[in-house]
Parts: structure tokens; C-alpha cells; sequence
């Protein structure tokens, strides 16, 4: 059996099938971070002199920060000054419709099986797509403003839709709430801006895919949703790299605001470049999202499926502060070979009778570790608050670490907070059980895994759930030998 | 069909097989019958292919082909099915899914198209009603939560969705009341026809009340001592295995 994991090996590394260059002039800022950089970003995106003060302030604030260290996971230092801050596909002029976009990146994303076209797409699927540090294209624009929805890049939200940026831009994540969101801040290049009016019950799913394509560039995203009384949301992206022996720095922040009986559904399929299997390469993917439930009855539920970046630190976090309102955290993280994660949630309840549920699902493979890390808070003023947590843990092998950091912190005695947690193994019995079933290892891998993380990807959006049950497999392929 | 020559097998340093000879013809059925350590349970994981197990000694064939050559997974595309003695428990997996992937990569090793849906779903039906299978159990995680007898029949239910050629009923019997055997038993007798064969490895005779086996094998020490008919588990359960024990001593 072990001559056999060399060969599957080679297929796990052949098997991150995106990890292709697209070949295309980049106009690029110059290497390294000060305030001309931050200048000149702003210049090329025509930004108003509002926002470049809030970039400024938030550089200022940064340089004062330190990176935080408290996570359970090992790297080198960044240099910060080591990296291209803004890179963008060299476009002739601006394309005014889909159709007058580059060939070379239309045919970028076509290989991702993303298409840009709007009558090829998936019906119910809108798309904005992301290259380096711009957004190339959005579909669907037109059908989804008959119903007042705004899905657009976030360079153009800030040129055409100024109010609303102004208003709800930082409102959830402050500029000086983490090290990365400081960064990101000051940085930021690109991302998603969704709109949806009251009463709206957006009629397709909204998502935005993110590639990174340059070399030595980090991609520093900001995306905000914000959802009107009464309206729904239900939001997908997803993030692939090319293979790279260097470590590429990807730090975004996403921020969703919810008022009055409004729900935005938040998915996430994450598939970075997770490094090769000696762990060389791969992207650090230090990401902040959090979400605010500021009206009652609201709901805000995030979904991720966590496969690829050499290293994971995110924590998609719900602020309940609406009464009634409901916050939900689903999440499957897999690492294989020397992949390190260090996910999880922060469920905070400040409204009265507000509810959370947190559903993780961690597997480990290889040599990788995999933490979960929750926090769980309830306010003094939270009366009646409910959580339930659920933590499972999934081994493969005998070299890999699951690890599991759950915090509670109560403040008023009517709250009820409940943590379950397990911790598994796939055990050979399992294997060869379905082996005498004419079931190979590989399949059967795949089966159990999948059947763990079930909860879960019930959560996504069908259109996706195919695509993220075949990447949980292959993402493991040749785990087991 | 089966045949098992000189076959020597041990786990780490013990040996546990020391010589088995056992030839199975189409429409048979033999029952193995032996004490506790006798090798049994070690003779259904070597014709499986369990790892862990090294054949040290002797050959297997299975309709002409050479059996140890094979992985696990072939030897189920080629006909062989085991139905275990503890089966596991996969949570989130339901039983139907498990079962129509392990269909199709059958079909799928024998050049078969894998059956869509619909077919599937017609092949489950009329299983079912054969093998008196609920279904409650199939749309439920495969075998979590199952009581022992739900388990057992989900093994014979298997089987009969896969119709293998063989099938090694590896102490099915142990831990079921007397209307649990019933059930599993009868599930076996309508699965036997002339072309298919099953190999009884148990403890008891009283399985063998159920399925009635053509040839009775007594399994001592790695080695087959005695072999006859329906009488000879009769004969044991009547006198038990310390007869056999002594007649080996002397």
C-alpha cells in the first residue's frame, strides 16, 4: 500500500486543476506599501478624496498594529513591503458590455468554468468576476436594477453609489479592528457591493469569483452586502490561484448588514492554492468577515467549504443585535499534506430572545493541522439567548492534528449554551467494508467524508453543491493509502 | 468455483491457517463449523482480502482466476461478497447511496453501464420485498444506530442487490434471536439458485436448521479435520467440539 501513495500523491498535486497562469500584461503598482502606493490606488480607481482619507487613516493605523500571533498556526514573516499591492489586467479600454472583454480573460475564466456570458450561464446565477485587483465584469446587472438590486464592483460603488458606502463601508469591521483589516483598509483594491431593497426577495443567487493570476501580488478584497427590512440574499463566492512556489498573500473583509427581517445567506467555497505537498507556496488567506444583524427578526447565515491556502485564519462572525435575530455558522474545513487552518466563528449576542447555531466540521489529512476556534458571547442585556454548537473532528492518518478552542462567555442567566464535540477517525474496518463492496479506497474516502460533512453541504446553494462535494474529494485524494 | 488449496495464512507472526483444501461447486452449500481461535473468521478475511493477513502457503482460485492477486474491490467485481460479522457504521452516508455505489462500481468493473435512478430504484424494489427489508432502514445512515438483527439483514440485503457468486456469511447468526435467523435465513434461501454458492462459517448448528448446508467442514487449529454431510453439525452440536478435539489427539 505505501508504493501505492506515491502515485496517488502525484495525482493530488495534478489535481489542483487550476493552477494555470493566464498570460496577460498587468499594469502593476511598484513593490512595497507607503502612502503613495495608497495614493495611487486611489488615483486609479477615481476615487473621491473621502475615501482616500479613510484609506490614509487606516495605513496610519496599521503601521501602529502588530500582526497577531495567537492563532494555531506556524509561517515565516511577511514582508509586507515585499509585495505588489494593486496589479490589473492591462485592458485597452474599459469594456462597456461583456461582450468587450479581453478574449484572453474571458477564456481565463471559461476554464474555471465561469462563464461570462450571460446565456451560457447558469440561469439563477449572477457573476462578478474578480482578476487580481480588479473586477472584470458583472452579469446580470440590468434584470437585477428593474428590482432596485445593486450588484456591482466596489470601485463603482464608491463612484456611483457614494451614500451608501459611506454609510455602512467599516460599519461592521472598523478599520482598526484587526491587523489585516487595517491592511485591508488601506489597500483595498476590488470586491463586491450588493444592494438589496426592502422588501426584495432577490430572485437569482449573487456570487463573485476571485482569482489571483500576478506574480508577488496579494489580493485584498472588500465586499459589503447590505440587506433592506424584508428583503433576502443569498450570496456565493469562490477563490482560486495558480501554483506558486511563493507564499501569496490574500487578506479581504467582507461585511454584511441585515436590518429588520431581512436574511442574507452567505457561501463560501474556498479554493486557494494550498502549497505542494512538502508545503512550498500557497496562499495565506488571513480573511475578517463578520455580519451584523441590526434589525429585528433578522438572520444571517454563513456557509464555507474551506479546501484550499497554505494557511486558513478566518472567523465569519454574526453580531446579533437585533431582537429576534438569528446568526448561523456551517462550516467544513479540510487540510491535507502540510496545509494549516485556524477557523471558526464569533457568535455575539447583544439583542434579546437572539439565537446562534454553529455547525463545524473539520477533516485532517497528511501532515496538516486543523483548528477550530469559536466564541460564543452573551450580553447582559441578551435575555432568553440561545446557542448550540456542534464541533466534529475527522483523522485521517496518524500525522495530521485536529484541535478544538471553543470560548463561552455569558453574562446574562437566562442564556443557554450548548457544545457538543467529537473527534473520529476513518478507520480501516470503514474502508475495507466498502472495498469488499467493490468500492475503491479512493471512492470510499470520498463517501465518508462527504456523508461527515453532510449537514453542511445541505447548507449551499444547490447549483454548488456537486461542484464542492467533488472538491472535498479531491482534496483528500491520496490521504488514505 | 472456489477452490482453496494448501492455503497457510498468519497475522504478524501467528500463524493461524495451516494447510485449508476446500473446493466449492455452483449451487453448493458448505457450512464451516469450529471452536473459538479455529481460524474461521481468518479464512472469510483472507478470501475477502483483508490486509494485515499474509498468505504464507498455497493458492486460491475463483472461477479460474488466481483470488490473492486481486484487491479487495476486484474480488467483489469478480462475485466474491462477505457478509461481516460486525459491519461498521458510516454516519451521514445513507444505506440507499452506499448501496448504489457500491451497484455501480460493480457493474462498472464487470463493463456493465451503471444503472440511473430510475433502474435502481426498480432493482431496490423488488429486493426488498424479497429479502422483507424495511424501508425505514435504507433511507437511514448505513447501519448507525441499527440493532444487531437490522444490521445482519442489511448484509443480506446487500447481497442480494449485488447477486454475487459467492457469498461468505461470516457468523451471521451470532447475537440474533430465533425470528432475526428466520428472516436472514430466509433471504439466503431465496438468493441460492445452481449457478451462485455460499460458504456458513458459525459457531451453532442452528443456522443450519435454517440454511441447509450440502457439506458440513469442521475447522480445528488452521486445519479442516473432518468433513460430511447435514449429521456432522448435528453430531457436534450433540457431542461438542471436545469429540472433535480428541478424535484429533489421537
Amino acid at each position: 500500500m505505501n508504493d501505492g501513495l506515491t502515485t496517488i500523491e502525484k495525482t493530488v498535486l495534478r489535481d489542483y486543476k487550476y493552477g494555470f497562469v493566464t498570460n496577460i500584461e498587468a499594469d502593476e503598482a511598484t513593490r512595497g506599501l507607503n502612502k503613495d502606493i495608497i495614493r495611487f490606488i486611489s488615483a486609479k480607481k477615481g476615487e473621491p478624496e473621502w475615501m482616500l482619507e479613510w484609506r490614509l487613516k487606516a495605513y496610519r493605523h496599521w503601521l501602529k498594529m502588530e500582526e497577531p500571533k495567537w492563532a494555531n498556526i506556524h509561517y515565516d514573516p511577511i514582508n509586507y513591503q515585499d509585495i505588489i499591492y494593486y496589479s490589473a489586467p492591462k485592458q485597452k479600454v474599459a469594456p462597456k458590455s461583456l461582450d468587450e472583454i479581453d478574449p484572453e480573460l474571458r477564456r481565463t475564466f471559461e476554464k474555471l468554468g465561469i462563464s461570462l456570458e450571460e446565456q451560457k450561464r447558469l440561469t439563477g446565477v449572477a457573476v462578478d468576476a474578480v482578476i487580481d485587483s480588479v473586477s472584470i465584469a458583472t452579469t446580470f446587472k440590468e434584470q437585477l436594477a428593474e428590482l432596485g438590486i445593486i450588484f456591482c464592483s466596489m470601485s463603482e460603488a464608491i463612484r456611483e453609489h457614494p451614500e451608501l458606502v459611506k454609510k455602512y463601508l467599516g460599519s461592521v469591521v472598523p478599520v482598526t479592528d484587526n491587523y489585516f483589516s487595517a491592511l485591508n483598509s488601506a489597500v483595498f483594491s476590488d470586491g463586491s457591493f450588493c444592494y438589496i431593497p426592502e422588501g426584495v426577495r432577490c430572485p437569482m443567487e449573487l456570487s463573485t469569483y476571485f482569482r489571483i493570476n500576478a506574480e508577488n501580488t496579494g489580493q485584498f478584497e472588500r465586499t459589503l452586502i447590505v440587506a433592506e427590512k424584508g428583503s433576502y440574499v443569498s450570496y456565493l463566492e469562490g477563490c482560486t490561484a495558480p501554483m506558486r512556489d511563493e507564499n501569496q498573500l490574500h487578506a479581504a473583509v467582507v461585511e454584511l448588514v441585515a436590518l429588520d427581517h431581512a436574511e442574507i445567506k452567505y457561501s463560501t467555497v474556498q479554493n486557494w492554492y494550498p502549497g505542494d505537498k512538502d508545503g512550498v507556496g500557497g496562499i495565506y488567506n488571513f480573511v475578517t468577515k463578520r455580519g451584523i444583524c441590526l434589525g429585528e427578526h433578522s438572520k444571517i447565515s454563513w456557509t464555507q467549504v474551506e479546501t484550499g491556502s497554505a494557511i486558513t485564519w478566518k472567523y465569519p462572525s454574526v453580531i446579533l443585535k437585533g431582537d429576534h435575530s438569528v446568526g448561523e455558522f456551517y462550516s467544513v474545513a479540510v487540510t491535507n499534506n502540510r496545509q494549516q487552518a485556524d477557523t471558526g466563528t464569533k457568535m455575539m449576542h447583544l439583542g434579546k430572545n437572539t439565537r446562534s447555531r454553529i455547525v463545524s466540521k473539520g477533516i485532517s489529512a497528511g501532515y496538516s493541522n486543523n483548528s477550530y476556534r469559536g466564541l460564543v458571547q452573551v450580553n447582559k442585556n441578551a435575555t432568553n439567548a440561545r446557542n448550540f454548537s456542534q464541533c466534529d473532528s475527522l483523522l485521517l492518518g496518524d500525522k495530521c492534528g485536529a484541535h478544538t478552542f471553543p470560548y463561552i462567555e455569558v453574562k446574562n442567566k437566562s442564556a443557554i449554551v450548548e457544545h457538543e464535540a467529537t473527534t473520529s477517525k476513518i478507520g480501516e474496518e470503514q474502508l475495507f467494508y466498502c472495498n469488499q463492496r467493490g468500492i475503491d479506497t479512493e471512492t470510499a474516502v470520498a463517501l465518508i467524508i462527504n456523508g461527515f460533512a453532510k449537514e453542511v453541504m445541505n447548507q449551499l446553494p444547490m447549483e454548488f453543491a456537486v461542484e464542492a462535494q467533488k472538491l472535498l474529494a479531491i482534496s483528500l485524494e491520496g490521504s488514505v493509502g | 468455483m472456489l477452490k482453496i488449496s494448501n492455503l497457510h495464512a498468519r497475522i504478524e507472526e501467528k500463524q493461524i491457517l495451516k494447510g485449508i483444501n476446500l473446493d466449492i461447486k455452483p449451487g453448493e452449500v458448505h457450512a464451516i463449523m469450529g471452536p473459538n481461535g479455529s481460524g474461521k473468521s481468518t479464512l472469510a478475511s483472507v478470501l475477502a482480502g483483508r490486509e494485515h493477513f499474509e498468505v504464507t502457503e498455497g493458492s486460491v482460485t475463483f472461477d479460474g482466476k488466481d483470488l490473492l492477486e486481486l484487491a479487495p474491490e476486484e474480488r467483489a467485481g469478480e462475485g466474491l461478497f462477505l457478509a461481516f460479522q460486525y459491519p461498521v457504521e458510516i454516519p451521514g452516508l445513507t444505506t440507499t447511496n452506499f448501496i448504489k455505489t457500491a451497484v455501480n462500481e460493480v457493474r462498472k468493473y464487470r463493463g456493465q453501464e451503471p444503472l440511473d435512478a430510475v433502474g435502481f430504484l426498480k432493482l431496490m424494489k423488488e429486493k426488498m420485498s424479497l429479502m422483507e427489508m424495511p424501508q425505514s432502514l435504507l433511507s437511514r445512515s448505513l447501519n448507525e444506530g441499527f440493532s444487531g438483527g437490522e444490521k445482519k439483514r442489511n448484509e443480506i440485503f446487500q447481497m442480494a442487490m449485488l447477486e454475487p457468486k459467492l457469498a461468505i456469511l461470516d457468523e451471521t447468526d451470532s447475537g440474533l434471536d430465533i425470528d432475526a435467523i428466520r428472516i436472514v435465513a430466509n433471504g439466503v434461501n431465496r438468493y441460492r439458485n445452481e449457478n451462485n454458492a455460499v460458504l456458513v462459517i458459525t459457531h451453532y448448528q442452528r443456522l443450519l436448521d435454517y440454511i441447509v448446508p450440502d457439506y458440513v467442514h469442521v475447522l480445528y487449529n488452521g486445519r479442516i479435520v473432518k468433513s460430511g454431510t447435514r449429521e456432522l453439525a448435528l453430531e457436534l452440536e450433540e457431542k461438542g467440539y471436545d469429540f472433535i478435539k480428541n478424535e484429533v489427539a489421537v
